[in-house]
């Protein structure tokens, strides 16, 4: 199958500059090769400074590499000028870690949703607000509550928000950059089925980066494992699971905390 | 010390808690002048040398209660009543100068994001030096030996003078978090309270200063209030377990008690709404995950009831009425529900 999105021996590397002394280069990204299928979800995990933001920035457009491709649609739009990107962008949308710090307080949850099909200059007044009220039903908030700011809502629904704006343009691919870290266990756990749903309502192809492990099993379809700038292994998630080759999945896999839900919590009784 | 005498210790020491939280009320003034209780009659104790994890969804007054204990100030919030006993002495009735002393010298805390709670212009080593300073008397080179000797206690194998003579944007997350834990162990405190200490950090590191917690407790006899809304992380390192709901205790018993055979309805769903683990079985990948029905109110008037009943799947007519008393299951496992007396 042709997937959705590949990329091809990635690189990025940031100048560090400090006063003081002599220049360096950080690597970000040593070279990640990777694909993303239709209508899947793709768990990319990783140590904190092994790449996994650096990768969602560049495949949104928002940050250049230094070399390698991104293949979409048919072209390489690392290639692109700023121009065709901007219209590129749209199709890759970006959810945040901080819901509190990605929305604008001023607005209504109304317009947040329908601030991008303002921006992309898509449909008429009437139609955009009919379309963002259809959004926030979709991610289950309800209608009255539209009018309200993001200092009103608790941060499991400013997350849906966040989803829901991310959704507003209908992008090809959605990227989670550590969108559950900030939520508290019972709030993770209705995002992760809101995107459950919309994997199987919409056909949602999903790239969801995150570093607990045991989220990325429960909702992966394929699982990558990055380290050091590098996709380290790459896979079916099952296959992984189950079977880990790749040492810094193992130490990963190993440092997980996990926990066993009660199989039936009325036998205790 | 023979293992008899040290076990008469041990239990002499059950007894007399290090701290004592008695009826604690909080409560926070809107700017309309709407009453949002916090905490609302919060009771527990916790022994010398022990780590007690507490557990609850945001809002649940877990924070509250980590600023309450020290008495920090609370952002429009007031303690209404209630005592809070350590050391022998009620800290609500502790003057100012008392306090200082008290904070960070016998009760230290330690918050969620390392790079906040760090003076992003100050090298870590002066930062802990600081606390050392405000504490002790001494001499500035006793202080630098002392702060040295921290750093090399806390980042063993590693360059740990280059650490202290960094800044700490120029840190890793965790070692941003050693950093805070040297400053909560400088002065030798009997008392460490962490709110969310791991939340920010990759599971590898996660588990690195979990058990330099571990570490720390043995060697200086610690105690440990553990703040987390990840029950997962509490196994096999607290003893015993504070479930928090609206203010008060949910349910509190020993950690493998409350754990695995959780008694509160919330409780059970709290722990039913975690992915299931990814060694054996993976039947349970990409299902529906069980959740709590509701959202914890935040309302400025407490019912009167218990305040799990609108979420509740398990409530009878009686749980309208008043609020659950805790119940004493055994010994060390309490719980505030109607199902088991009330």
């Amino acid at each position: 199958m042709e997937p959705l999105l590949r990329v091809e021996n990635l690189m990025k590397q940031y100048a560090d500059n400090r006063p003081l002394g002599e220049r360096r280069e950080v690597t970000a990204l040593a070279g990640v090769s990777l694909s993303i299928y239709a209508g899947k979800i793709t768990a990319l995990v990783g140590e904190s400074g092994s790449g996994k933001s650096t990768l969602a920035l560049c495949l949104a457009c928002l940050e250049r590499p230094s070399s390698g491709s991104i293949w979409f649609e048919g072209r390489d739009i690392t290639a692109l000028g700023e121009d065709e990107q901007r219209r590129v962008r749209p199709k890759l949308q970006l959810v945040f870690q901080d819901p509190a710090g990605s929305l604008n307080p001023r607005l209504t949850a109304l317009e947040i949703v329908s601030e991008p099909l303002i921006i992309q200059k898509r449909f008429q007044t009437q139609e955009r607000f009919e379309r963002a009220w259809a959004l926030l039903e979709r991610v289950g908030i309800p209608g009255e509550k539209a009018g309200q700011r993001p200092d009103e809502f608790s941060g499991g629904q400013r997350q849906r928000l966040a989803i829901a704006r991310a959704l507003a343009l209908e992008p090809k691919l959605l990227i989670l950059d550590e969108a559950l870290a900030a939520l508290d266990c019972s709030v993770q756990a209705q995002i992760a089925n809101l995107l459950l749903e919309l994997q199987s309502s919409l056909g949602l192809t999903c790239l969801f980066i995150t570093h607990d492990f045991a989220m990325a099993a429960h909702l992966a379809d394929e699982i990558g494992v990055m380290d050091h700038g590098r996709i380290v292994e790459l896979g079916a998630a099952e296959k992984i699971l189950r079977a880990p080759e790749n040492k810094a999945t193992l130490s990963q896999l190993a440092a997980t905390p996990r926990f066993r839900r009660i199989a039936n919590p009325l036998a205790v009784l | 010390m023979d293992v008899g005498a040290r076990r008469d210790l041990l239990l002499v020491h059950r007894m007399t808690p290090l701290l004592e939280v008695q009826d604690l009320y909080v409560t926070y003034y809107s700017r309309t002048g709407a009453a949002i209780p916090a905490l609302a009659g919060l009771s527990f104790d916790l022994r010398p040398g022990e780590i007690l994890g507490v557990l609850g969804e945001s809002g649940s007054g877990k924070s509250t209660l980590a600023t309450a204990l020290v008495r920090l100030p609370l952002a429009n919030g007031k303690i209404e009543k209630g005592t809070v006993t350590f050391e022998g002495q009620n800290l609500l009735r502790a003057t100012p100068r008392e306090l200082e002393r008290i904070r960070g010298g016998r009760i230290a805390l330690i918050f969620q994001e390392p790079s906040l709670a760090l003076h992003p212009t100050l090298p870590a080593g002066e930062q802990v030096s600081d606390v050392l300073a405000a504490h002790k008397s001494l001499s500035r080179k006793a202080l630098r030996e002392r702060t040295l000797q921290l750093f090399a206690d806390l980042f063993p194998g590693v360059e740990s003078r280059r650490i202290a003579d960094s800044y700490p944007h120029q840190l890793s997350g965790g070692q941003r978090q050693r950093v805070l834990l040297a400053q909560a162990i400088a002065c030798t405190p009997s008392l460490i309270v962490a709110d969310e200490p791991t939340a920010s950090l990759d599971p590898i590191t996660q588990q690195e200063i979990l058990s330099l917690f571990r570490t720390l407790r043995l060697q200086l006899n610690l105690s440990i209030i553990l703040i987390t809304h990840n029950p997962a992380l509490l196994v096999g390192l607290a003893e015993r377990v504070l479930v928090m709901y609206a203010g008060r205790v949910a349910e509190m018993g020993p950690t493998r008690d409350v754990l695995s055979s959780p008694r509160h309805p919330y409780t059970r769903a709290l722990l039913r709404c975690l992915p299931s683990p990814f060694d054996g079985d993976l039947a349970g990948r990409k299902m529906k995950l069980p959740l709590i029905p509701g959202e914890l109110r935040r309302s400025t008037q407490l019912t009167g009831g218990c305040e799990f009943e609108p979420r509740c799947t398990e409530r009878m007519d009686v749980c309208t009425t008043r609020a659950p008393a805790l119940v004493a299951l055994s010994e060390a496992h309490n719980v505030s529900c109607f199902k088991y007396g009330g």
